[in-house]
């Protein structure tokens, strides 16, 4: 059985594969519900109950071919700051992780797959893809489904198909969801309208972090709504034809901006770089919203293309809970800002100065000269 | 115009077309924030109508001569009417059957349709279509005999023998 420190040790699959195109979609995440037959669902099940289906589950899983020597703990036996880091590591869901006895996460060795055990569903599947690739994430995650469907009975209605604990997930028991990097939209002031169009298609966005339409880092999160009268692969079909759009605006307002006010992005990457190599101290907030201008950067080609993924891992990096595992200690709130400097340091420290004058297309514009102080 | 949720005084007025009727709700300020009204990237209207349920706080689904239940109970599971309005999810499988009126109501609005399409489990099918069958050939079986055409008989008994033996 793998132990903690081996499965966080390594960075998942999806954070280093290189399928994705590092543009505006960072990931793709499929999650499938699914509850037994004849055991009450575990949000009313009694402990016992709680119990036996974990019983139930546990070996099924274990048993799968895909899974060997997987990590695969009751979350009783975790710290809560363990639990914390699998949750920033979008392992396990932050409801999973309060769950008390009788919830259990099963993880595969390279994180592609992680099933959540008495969750508010009896069992709660999810592969996750870098960039996006929202059917393949699909077919790997129902053949595994298919598979435990041999020795586990789900229940199932003919007309309202898989049975979930809340109406809301009914028929095919699919969240699908694309996490994705819009500062170029946020820059240009079109977020607002792009998040709008989509929400009038019945697909729901959010802010991975902050408030409503302000996301820090600008990470946004587009998912289905409905679950039921649609099959699997129609909905992935939508998500991803939405998202696709959603990303080629993105991209075209990136080229805008570049074009329009290339001293403004300039201006904006480079203050990024110098704060994030040398700040001593930096709360979460400010290092999200600089790394999102830094892998701007990377895409950009103002730094150098693995930019974009040192950020990517940065961003989980720099997360409270991987700080305190970082500091073997718990931390307090001026001494994660601390340490998270640190990292942010010692992670950059090789990393050059952005080369900007190259890279703007088009650029017979001399730079401006109106601040003696700019080099 | 007071609040659906609280008592309070009603600031916000949502209108959405749900299934080619007009619904309306209206909530106060703190209600507004508290279900995410106010932010645009991600209500939906159909949690905020998840939140009525017959004769429970919030607001009447379609209909408003509202279904009664009674003292439905689950018979595998033992949940009720009222864990139910508590707190808005089923207590098991069995609970979709015991109470269908009520599911019935609350996924009005919530998907794109009511009825499953896409995956199903697959052994389960071969099971479903095997049983139908077998049942569909008996009672052609008991026509066949009381019609005393016993050569259709014989091939129908034929015939549900070897579907049965699948099963052993």
């Amino acid at each position: 059985m793998m132990r903690f420190a081996t499965l966080i040790k390594h960075p998942a699959d999806w954070m280093t594969g290189g399928h994705g195109s590092h543009g505006a979609v960072l990931t793709s995440r499929i999650r499938l519900a699914r509850n037994l037959r004849h055991h009450p669902f575990p949000g009313w099940a009694k402990r016992e109950q709680r119990a036996t289906a974990l019983g139930v589950i546990r070996p099924a899983i274990e048993a799968l071919s895909v899974m060997k020597d997987a990590f695969s703990h009751e979350l009783d036996d975790l710290s809560s700051v363990q639990k914390q880091v699998l949750v920033e590591r979008h392992l396990i869901s932050r409801e999973h992780a309060a769950r008390g006895h009788g919830s259990a996460a099963v993880i595969e060795r390279r994180q592609s797959f992680s099933l959540m055990i008495n969750e508010e569903d009896h069992l709660r599947m999810q592969a996750i893809r870098p960039g996006l690739q929202l059917s393949a994430a699909f077919e790997a995650l129902s053949a595994l489904d298919s598979e435990l469907e041999k020795s586990l009975e789900f229940a199932f209605d003919a007309s309202l198909g898989y049975l979930t604990t809340c109406p809301t997930n009914l028929g095919t028991g699919l969240r699908a969801s694309a996490m994705l990097h819009l500062p170029g939209l946020v820059l240009s002031d079109q977020i607002g309208q792009v998040l709008q169009a989509v929400n009038k298609i019945g697909l729901a966005v959010r802010g991975l972090y902050g408030e409503g339409t302000e996301s820090l880092g600008n990470l946004y999160q587009i998912s289905n709504q409905s679950t039921l009268g649609e099959s699997e692969e129609m909905i992935i079909r939508r998500l991803e034809r939405v998202i696709s759009q959603v990303a080629s605006h993105e991209q075209n307002a990136r080229e805008k901006l570049l074009e329009d006010d290339p001293a403004m992005v300039a201006d904006k990457v480079g203050r990024a770089y110098g704060v994030l190599r040398h700040a001593h101290i930096i709360d979460s907030k400010e290092a999200l919203n600089h790394l999102s201008l830094l892998r701007l950067g990377g895409n950009l080609e103002f730094f150098p293309r693995e930019t974009v993924l040192l950020c990517d891992a940065l961003l989980m990096d720099i997360q409270p809970a991987h700080l305190q595992l970082h500091a073997g200690s718990k931390l307090s709130p001026e001494e994660r800002d601390c340490s998270r400097a640190e990292i942010l340091r010692s992670r950059l420290h090789s990393l050059e100065s952005p080369d900007i004058g190259t890279s703007l297309k088009g650029n017979s514009e001399p730079l401006d000269h109106s601040n003696p102080e700019n080099t | 115009m007071k609040c659906d949720f609280c008592d309070t005084k009603a600031t916000v007025f949502l209108t959405q077309l749900v299934e080619g009727e007009m619904k309306k709700i209206c909530l106060c300020n703190a209600c507004a924030k508290e279900r995410g009204v106010t932010d645009p990237t991600g209500f939906s209207l159909a949690d905020l109508l998840l939140g009525g349920l017959p004769g429970g706080p919030g607001l009447a689904i379609g209909n408003p001569t509202t279904v009664s239940s009674g003292g439905k109970k689950c018979p595998s599971c033992g949940f009720t009417m009222d864990d139910l309005k508590k707190v808005r999810r089923f207590g098991c499988s069995e609970c979709y059957g015991t109470f269908s009126d009520e599911v019935g109501q609350m996924l009005r609005g919530m998907h794109k349709g009511a009825t499953h399409i896409g995956k199903v489990p697959e052994g389960l099918m071969a099971n479903q279509i095997r049983t139908q069958r077998l049942e569909e050939l008996r009672s052609r079986l008991d026509q066949a005999i009381a019609a005393e055409s016993y050569e259709e008989a014989a091939g129908i008994r034929d015939e549900i023998r070897t579907l049965d033996e699948v099963n052993h």
